[in-house]
């Protein structure tokens, strides 16, 4: 009989891992940090052909790009002569399970059949669970979707309550639990217990599912305006979204498209705290994700993260939770598209970033996700009230995560804040180097730390001894 | 409904840690309260009453064991109350695009 206990379990976490992932990470790994991400993404994921082949199979890729004719008409009458960007936005909705995050599943879902799996099993409250659930549905595997739901009163979000529906819908079963990042431990128990394949949202093919997003991007305005982006914004959180597209519109050519992620601010709230849990109103897509996982990626659920921002985001902006909630009301009311809130935070960005950039330049929103009951501003709203959460239409400065959410009264309040990226190229040379001196690191270990963050080493020995 | 009989969807409960046994990083307010998990599927046991320990068949085809807390779960989730600030935004957007109100 198995030891069942956290402690045992936990220690078991390596050797479940290699059996469920499939994947020996060390083959990467030299010097005392580095490790070789384009070799593990060479050798572990699929080419972009085959790629666009698998996701055609399960109904996903090849989605619309739209203009946003009316929001870009209010872009232009409120930005200063010479400014005002033209956005256009990629409708990931229409993607089997509603969002993006079914290019992630459609590659791992793909890879597990292949690799023999009867099932596959995925941590995550987020779409991505129905985007596993939705792709094993078509490939005829078993799927466990695991989620962290309910505070201690078993009070759920909403949002995530609609997801677990979705993915019982596809016919996955659904485990439910309250606070706590021990989620982990069951998620572990439960690889060991079926054999299935950890269809995680940060493994080589999950990350490289996402690169069709952003070549399409690169093709479809190359044949719509006759030239690529100049900017695509993509909403931060795991990393994944904005590592794949960045790299997928590197293959597709734009190569001097600048890539930024948005991420909504709840500056203040832990996201392990069973008070704040239900204080809140995006369960993903937010600063409590964004910036641990750009400044740690390998905190995820496989060793090695192939979800690593800083190698390409060139800004990183942050939003209010009032802002998203009017961008989405807004897209709703003069463009005619209903979409989830969650989905429109690189949307709110974009928007503030339209009115600063010159006249005629083109932000692509890379995403939408569907909606539908819970998932939605009035269902997530009516939440946040009978949570105390106060909520009115105002200055923009006034949103205080946990406490209040406000809305602008009119579009030109739109103003996304811009966190320091050299800090966070500083926090993750903290976090990764701990232990070391500058001197103990191989020359390998430096070139590695380079091309990860895009510094200069002089400012890599300057971080370390500071 | 209280009782379900062999067959039925019903949701069962677990604790997965005590308040005791959670993990050293998790927060104050969290750690006093144990880590729950609650999984559905189909009744085998003959009959039972919320309460009882029974078992059950996942979609997944995985066997599973627990205290039973419902029957015949339903989803409650909505599209919530009408919300003044959404009405709001939507008239103010409408005038600022010179649309119809």
């Amino acid at each position: 009989m198995r030891d069942l206990t956290y402690g045992a379990v936990m220690g078991r976490k390596n050797e479940i891992m290699k059996k469920a992932v499939g994947i020996d990470y060390s083959e990467f790994e030299f010097g005392k940090i580095g490790f070789d991400y384009e070799k593990m993404m060479n050798n572990v994921a699929y080419e972009m052909e085959d790629m666009i082949k698998i996701q055609k199979e399960t109904k996903v890729g090849n989605t619309p790009l739209f203009e946003l004719h009316n929001i870009n008409r209010l872009i232009n009458a409120n930005s200063a002569e010479g400014k005002g960007g033209r956005i256009f936005i990629k409708d990931e909705a229409a993607n089997a399970s509603g969002s993006f995050k079914a290019r992630r599943a459609a590659i791992s879902v793909y890879h597990a059949q292949k690799m023999g799996y009867k099932g596959v099993i995925a941590a995550t409250s987020g779409n991505y669970g129905a985007a596993v659930a939705s792709q094993a549905a078509q490939r005829g595997l078993k799927c466990i979707i695991v989620q962290e739901v309910f505070d201690s009163q078993k009070k759920g979000q909403p949002e995530i309550i609609e997801k677990a529906r979705k993915c019982e819908a596809f016919g996955a079963e659904v485990i439910q639990l309250t606070v706590g990042p021990e989620l982990f431990y069951t998620f572990l128990k439960l690889l060991e217990e079926t054999g299935f394949f950890n269809a995680s949202l940060y493994t080589p093919f999950g990350i490289a599912g996402v690169e069709t997003l952003g070549y399409e991007i690169a093709e479809q305005m190359k044949s719509m305006q006759g030239h690529y982006p100049d900017y695509v914004v993509a909403t931060h959180a795991g990393g994944g979204n904005l590592t794949g597209t960045a790299r997928g519109l590197i293959k597709g050519g734009a190569k001097s498209c600048k890539v930024f992620g948005a991420s909504v601010d709840l500056k203040g709230l832990h996201m392990a705290s069973d008070r704040d849990f239900n204080r809140k109103s995006f369960t993903t897509g937010h600063t409590g994700f964004g910036i641990p996982f750009a400044t740690q990626p390998d905190r995820a659920d496989v060793p090695r993260n192939a979800a690593r921002v800083l190698r390409y985001m060139d800004r990183y902006l942050t939003v209010t939770q009032g802002e998203v909630f009017y961008v989405t009301e807004m897209l709703a009311q003069i463009e005619g598209i209903e979409r989830g809130p969650a989905g429109n935070v690189s949307l709110a960005a974009a928007i503030s970033l339209a009115m600063e950039v010159n006249e005629g330049e083109i932000i692509v929103v890379q995403e939408t996700e569907y909606t539908g009951a819970g998932k939605h501003p009035m269902p997530q709203l009516t939440f946040a009230r009978e949570n105390g959460i106060k909520i009115y239409r105002g200055e923009i400065q006034e949103n205080v995560p946990g406490e209040t959410i406000v809305l602008p009264n009119q579009f030109s309040q739109i103003n996304a804040k811009e966190l320091d990226l050299n800090k966070m190229k500083e926090r993750y040379i903290d976090n990764v180097t701990k232990g070391y001196k500058y001197e103990d690191l191989t020359e390998d270990d430096v070139k590695y730390l380079e091309e990860e963050i895009r510094v200069d080493r002089i400012d890599i020995e300057k971080a370390m001894n500071k | 409904m209280n009782k379900a009989t062999k067959g039925t969807w019903v949701e069962i409960e677990n604790v997965v840690l005590e308040v005791g046994q959670r993990a050293p990083q998790v927060p104050k307010d969290t750690k006093n309260t144990p880590l729950i998990m609650w999984t559905k599927g189909l009744l085998i046991d003959k009959e039972a009453e919320i309460g009882q320990e029974v078992e059950v068949e996942t979609l997944s085809g995985r066997l599973a064991k627990g205290k039973m807390t419902d029957v015949n779960p339903r989803f409650e989730h909505d599209f919530g109350k009408p919300v003044d600030v959404l009405v709001e935004t939507g008239i103010s957007l409408k005038k600022e695009i010179g649309g119809i109100r």
